[in-house]
């Protein structure tokens, strides 16, 4: 793994001054190296992480456990494209177990995510059912826990 | 009449000099929106999964004593762990015992094996309880100085040249706090064949082994002949980040063993247990939390070398541990006067040299333990402090 996209996954700032100052490389250098991961599609985009319940936008979240027919030439993955390619669609995985999708959509409210599930998911042909489980409550987020903890910092400032 | 309280303090207690560190502690502790690079610490918080072992065994009421020894089952992981990654075998019954922390297996050792009297050579600069912890125990420290051109590494020709009659044993600490000299097989091969040519026992504290960047870490304790006359000092506070659990643990001959564990057992009498479970845990499964500390670690320390070196300071890059301890002989003053000011004037805490014995002179200890913004932001500020101080001309010509 390149020492840039290392360093991005360990949560650095994505900005190519500060990463090459780090890496002690050149600003272009690190340039280069972040054209090539996104050209290559190593690195597929920018997405800053939000609390959720401080930016009170009002979205609905849900996850959606859909069984699917696979299809003799190409298996889910026609399907699940299909269904990736929704604007509402947030995420969409191959599982393994009792269902075949795993699908994260977001809504601005609960009617439209119902909607989204109702009329569109699972009218596709070849879905053959779905299970709808609205989240409550974030705890953590991409590796940020979102509960405040009143972790009490209080380390020596010098030590041996 | 008002008691003198001092009277009862015992004469090599009241001669023994305060910690360089603690006064200055007291200086940074009125600073408290300074970026300190003076912890002697890791930065990283202990791994869930160890904190939860502990959480864990205090929710099934494991809240006892142990044997004086540690938990037989922390003593095997330890076996194992010691004799897969950088020592000999040692026998769980009677060959380890588990202590709170490294600081109290220095302690109990040289109480175990010194008379009145008796030397001891230690290379320096190095932590700053070896030469107390002698002189507590009741023994002569006798200092033998480390290079900064060798990075201060091992040198052997110098604990040969120091070598008295008396001598009892030799203190080791590779890779060193604060220095990050390490000890490579061909200078360990020569040490130990001075230590088995003068009969000296060897206590040996390799707290930082796990963060060696270069080469392999080589215990002395693995070089044949050498597991007889070596106390291996060992825990788990740095490389898993659990200083705060005050866990340790020491692995010798049988004799040795026991004689340390006499005086643990009637100061001490076990480590904490809630410790020793989350030492398990840590040493099951926490390979992947050293090793992920460790990359970060590397790459903070070439981060910080290449500042220094570009800042002025002359800086070895440290073969091990999380310490830079760059020279400011460049700046004309003193490593006191260098981080009193330093830390008045641009609020970053550095530790002086000199904290470390007198062999640190000209020269601070800089943990890159922090993170790369506080480390980012706390060299770019030594970068201006050193521009204020230093005439460009007189830069110039360094």
């Amino acid at each position: 793994m390149s020492d840039v996209l290392t360093l991005l996954l360990e949560g650095a700032k994505p900005c190519a001054d500060h990463l090459a100052n780090v890496l002690g490389k050149e600003k272009a250098e690190v340039e280069a190296e972040l054209r090539r991961l996104e050209e290559d599609k190593s690195l597929l985009g920018w997405l800053p992480v939000f609390n959720p319940e401080k930016v009170e936008d009002g979205r609905v979240r849900a996850v959606i456990e859909v069984k699917i027919s696979p299809e003799r030439e190409g298996g889910f993955d026609r399907l699940a494209m299909r269904i990736a390619r929704f604007e509402e669609v947030e995420s969409c995985y191959l599982m393994s177990g009792g269902y075949d999708l795993l699908v994260f959509v977001t809504g601005k409210n609960l009617r439209k995510v119902a909607a989204f599930v109702s009329e569109r998911l699972a009218t596709i042909e070849g879905v053959l059912s779905t299970s709808t489980h609205f989240l409550l409550r974030p705890y953590k987020e991409q590796r940020h826990l979102l509960v405040d903890e009143t972790e009490v910092v209080d380390k020596l400032p010098v030590s041996p | 009449m008002s008691l003198d309280h001092e009277s009862f303090v015992a004469r090599h207690v009241k001669d023994l000099p305060r910690s360089g560190i603690r006064d200055f502690f007291a200086v940074v502790s009125e600073m408290p929106q300074a970026i300190s690079l003076g912890i002697g610490e890791p930065d990283f918080v202990t791994p869930w999964h160890v904190r939860e072992a502990a959480i864990f065994a205090l929710e099934k009421g494991r809240t006892s004593y142990t044997d004086n020894r540690g938990l037989l089952r922390l003593r095997r992981e330890i076996s194992k762990y010691v004799a897969d990654f950088f020592g000999p075998e040692y026998d769980p019954s009677s060959e380890i015992l588990v202590t709170v922390g490294v600081s109290e297996a220095i302690d109990v050792a040289l109480r175990a094996i010194l008379n009145p009297g008796d030397k001891v050579l230690y290379h320096e600069p190095c932590y700053v309880s070896y030469a107390p912890s002698v002189t507590l125990a009741l023994g002569e420290a006798i200092p033998v100085g480390t290079k900064p051109e060798d990075g201060f590494a091992l040198d052997p020709a110098a604990f040969e040249a120091a070598w008295e009659p008396g001598c009892k044993a030799l203190l080791l600490n590779f890779p060193t706090n604060p220095t990050g000299g390490t000890a490579n097989r061909e200078k360990l091969e020569r040490l130990a064949r001075f230590a088995i040519d003068k009969n000296l026992l060897v206590i040996s504290d390799e707290i930082y082994c796990e963060l060696t960047y270069e080469g392999e870490h080589v215990g002395i304790a693995s070089l044949p002949g050498m597991k007889e006359r070596t106390l291996l000092l060992h825990g788990f506070s740095k490389a898993f980040a659990m200083t705060g659990f005050r866990i340790g643990y020491a692995c010798g001959p049988a004799v040795l063993i026991e004689a340390m564990m006499k005086i643990h057992q009637y100061c001490m009498m076990c480590a904490p247990i809630l410790s020793q479970e989350a030492a398990i845990e840590a040493l099951v499964n926490g390979a992947d939390d050293v090793a992920r500390m460790k990359e970060q670690y590397h790459r903070r320390r070439d981060f910080i070398v290449r500042r220094f070196n570009e800042i002025g300071l002359s800086c070895h890059s440290p073969r091990g541990s999380f310490y830079a301890f760059p020279s400011i002989l460049s700046t004309g003053l003193s490593d006191t006067d260098f981080a009193h000011r330093l830390l008045r004037e641009a609020e970053v805490a550095v530790v002086p040299g000199t904290a470390f014995g007198e062999h640190g002179a000209n020269h601070v200890r800089a943990s890159f333990s922090p993170s790369y913004e506080n480390l980012v932001e706390a060299t770019d500020r030594i970068a201006r402090f050193r521009d204020d101080i230093v005439p460009e001309d007189a830069a110039a010509a360094v």
